[in-house]
């Protein structure tokens, strides 16, 4: 009977052929670690945010007037209300904690060269989709730090030059931040960049099962396959590596639900404390600072305090902030290298995997407190070393002498 | 396996910075640090001490400070407080137990009368800190230069009177003679004497003794009270919050066994 059923669906719609083609017959390399997770975590997160968000919709109220009591009577008067609200603003940190994870991954074991280029910019765009994410639902429980980082990150497009000024008040839809300014951040955070994010996370998913998984090893499993052209060294999807996930899923729901248990707030950087004030704008905060997952982008944007001919020093500083994202789409083009994974690649690749994390994590530091002459000096050097590395990327991932890859994945 | 917890562990090792910003220019009693917050043990489950701040709090502070975005009826429940009792002690006018709790003090008048609208305090605690809350209700102080004749010690310049004059008795700045510390830590003593040397000191508070209903103790405990009070209005459901999570957190780890267990039985499939 249920094969009759299927059958008459199959015949309709490709429901075994989807089933077999992306879960139960898709071929998972073996010796994928622990790095392999995020990805499946990301999902669980977005699955978190999409559930969490509709449940915050139905009582959030988009205005200037009224959101930030209505976060209040979601906390207090809503039956588990305090639950929703909690999953989605830790869920907004471990989303960026996980996709960092995720893309130090891809570059770990050159998950982005020949023939996974596309999938790299597609991942790319849902990091790029997310930032806009975060900054948008970041401004809606409109306390005082919604409202001054709403002010920094728009007083940015005032920056540019000629149009600048005429372009803010389109973009703000006011002549400062207002209710005006709230409400279509609100669109765009619960309608336009949702639909995005899934949108390409799906094409993402679909364009990762077209080239297959990479490895640690960065060896191509498809050239040494069985006589039904599975490869050699995979293992089916289902159930092996669904079973792998569930327990990574399992572990990282009680990291989650710590936090959201025992410390919601995350010491501050999962809820800043400047943020249970209401948005005022006559009062400008002490420090502004951003969510922590923008401050190395922040460090830089910061470091940059010389103007150039008719460029002032804050468009330069916009410059810097958007090159430093959009390189990071660049990495297929500019490494040159014959292998993929660090562990095949030369000395001079690991200098600059090292030189870049290291980069990455002083100016997220230097993005976090307040400027001083000495910072400054050091977020224009990590700024440098931070470029340094993608720039130079092309010689010397050419020029380095690599390790000889072997033929088939070897489990110790 | 072990690189997988040894990063899940350096992720979630970062500091955790204790709520608020600095206290000021308050003085420690031995006068060697300036701007530490005096720290305050919050409990959440001494039903007395909340009880005993929620009465201060709706007798002193709530003439001008509202608790807008909670209500009457969740902290007579939460506070196990007969409704009967609260309606009768602990509200006013024409307010309903289910009602928000605001003021009848418009924000128009407010704002002329004391240049700025006195903040509601519903968050105040999440929004510095509990230590801070605590040390700015002691650190109200006698200053002839201010337009209301007083000053603190936390927050420079206060707009707000002392309404706790009443309870805690005046208290003034005042100086004092402290010993002197040798670069190497070490307490300065006179060569020929070893008598040790003091240097003045000014910025200490010192209440006028008899001046007060309350005895220092009694007035410290009391702001602790307040302080829990208003810690427990800032995150009401923290109680059951943590509660629940205990058994999420059980559930969870039991879930992790299985999962384990299983993964580990197909495990065995694959060479």
């Amino acid at each position: 009977m249920f094969q009759r059923v299927l059958a008459w669906f199959d015949d309709r719609l490709p429901i075994t052929a989807t089933w077999e083609r992306h879960l139960s017959k898709y071929p998972a390399p073996i010796g994928q670690n622990f790095w392999y997770l995020a990805g499946v975590l990301l999902v669980v997160v977005l699955v978190i945010q999409l559930i969490s968000g509709i449940w915050l919709l139905m009582n959030y109220e988009p205005t200037a007037e009224g959101a930030f009591a209505s976060i209040q009577y979601i906390m207090r008067d809503v039956d588990g209300g305090w639950i929703i609200r909690y999953m989605h603003t830790t869920g907004a940190s471990a989303f960026f904690l996980l996709i960092y994870l995720h893309m130090f991954r891809g570059i770990l074991y050159g998950s982005y060269q020949k023939p996974r280029e596309l999938l790299w910019i597609l991942g790319w765009l849902t990091y790029f989709i997310l930032v806009v994410e975060g900054f948008t639902g970041y401004v809606l429980p409109w306390g005082q730090m919604s409202f001054w980082a709403a002010q920094v990150i728009f007083s940015l497009v005032g920056a540019i030059p000629v149009v600048g000024e005429d372009l803010l008040t389109w973009i703000r839809g006011d002549y400062l931040i207002s209710g005006i300014t709230l409400n279509r951040l609100f669109a765009f955070h619960v309608v336009v960049l949702p639909l995005a994010l899934i949108a390409v996370v799906a094409v993402h998913i679909l364009a990762l099962h077209e080239v297959g998984s990479n490895n640690p090893e960065g060896i191509d499993i498809k050239k040494f396959k069985d006589e039904d052209g599975v490869p050699l060294d995979s293992v089916p999807f289902f159930p092996y590596d669904v079973l792998k996930d569930l327990v990574a899923i399992v572990f990282f729901l009680i990291l989650f639900c710590i936090v959201i248990f025992f410390f919601p707030d995350g010491g501050g950087y999962v809820i800043e404390y400047v943020n249970y004030e209401p948005a005022n704008n006559l009062k400008t905060p002490e420090h502004i600072v951003p969510a922590w997952y923008y401050t190395p982008f922040y460090a830089m944007l910061r470091a940059i305090t010389f103007s150039i001919g008719p460029f002032t020093a804050k468009f330069l500083g916009l410059v810097v902030f958007g090159a430093a994202i959009v390189i990071l789409a660049l990495y297929p083009w500019l490494d040159k290298s014959p292998v993929k994974s660090i562990r095949y690649k030369g000395i001079y690749s690991k200098i600059g995997l090292a030189v870049f994390v290291i980069s990455f994590f002083v100016l997220g530091y230097l993005g976090s407190v307040t400027s001083s002459p000495l910072r400054t000096l050091l977020a224009q050097i990590f700024t440098f070393t931070y470029f340094a590395y993608f720039l130079l990327m092309p010689f010397y991932t050419k020029y380095e002498k690599c390790k000889p890859v072997p033929d088939r994945i070897i489990i110790k | 396996m072990k690189k997988f917890l040894l990063i899940f562990a350096i992720f979630f090792s970062f500091p955790i910075f204790s709520a608020g910003a600095g206290c000021g220019t308050l003085l420690s009693d031995d006068g060697l640090q300036e701007g530490v917050c005096e720290h305050v043990e919050i409990d959440a489950n001494n039903k007395a001490s909340l009880q005993r701040g929620a009465k201060l709090y709706m007798n002193y502070c709530f003439a001008c400070h509202s608790l807008k975005y909670g209500r009457y009826k969740r902290v007579a429940d939460d506070l196990e407080i007969p409704y009967d009792i609260f309606e009768k002690n602990l509200m006013f006018g024409e307010a309903k137990i289910g009602d928000l709790m605001e003021i009848s003090m418009q924000e128009k008048d407010s704002k002329a009368w004391f240049g700025a609208p006195p903040p509601d305090l519903t968050l105040e605690v999440s929004l510095h800190g509990a230590d801070w809350v605590y040390s700015y209700l002691k650190s109200f102080y006698t200053d002839e230069a201010r337009p209301l004749g007083v000053n603190n010690k936390v927050y420079e310049n206060v707009g707000m009177p002392n309404v706790l004059l009443d309870l805690q008795g005046e208290q003034r700045s005042v100086c004092k003679q402290v010993p002197m510390y040798a670069e190497n830590g070490g307490l300065k003593q006179d060569p020929l004497t070893g008598e040790i040397l003091t240097q003045e000191k000014c910025g200490f508070l010192e209440v006028v003794p008899g001046t007060g209903l309350l005895s220092p103790e009694e007035f410290d405990q009391s702001m602790v009270d307040l302080t829990n009070f208003l810690a427990y209005m800032s995150d009401p459901i923290k109680e059951k919050r943590e509660y629940i999570g205990k058994y999420v957190i059980l559930y969870l780890l039991i879930l992790l066994v299985l999962s384990y267990l299983l993964y580990r039985e197909f495990k065995k499939d694959v060479h």
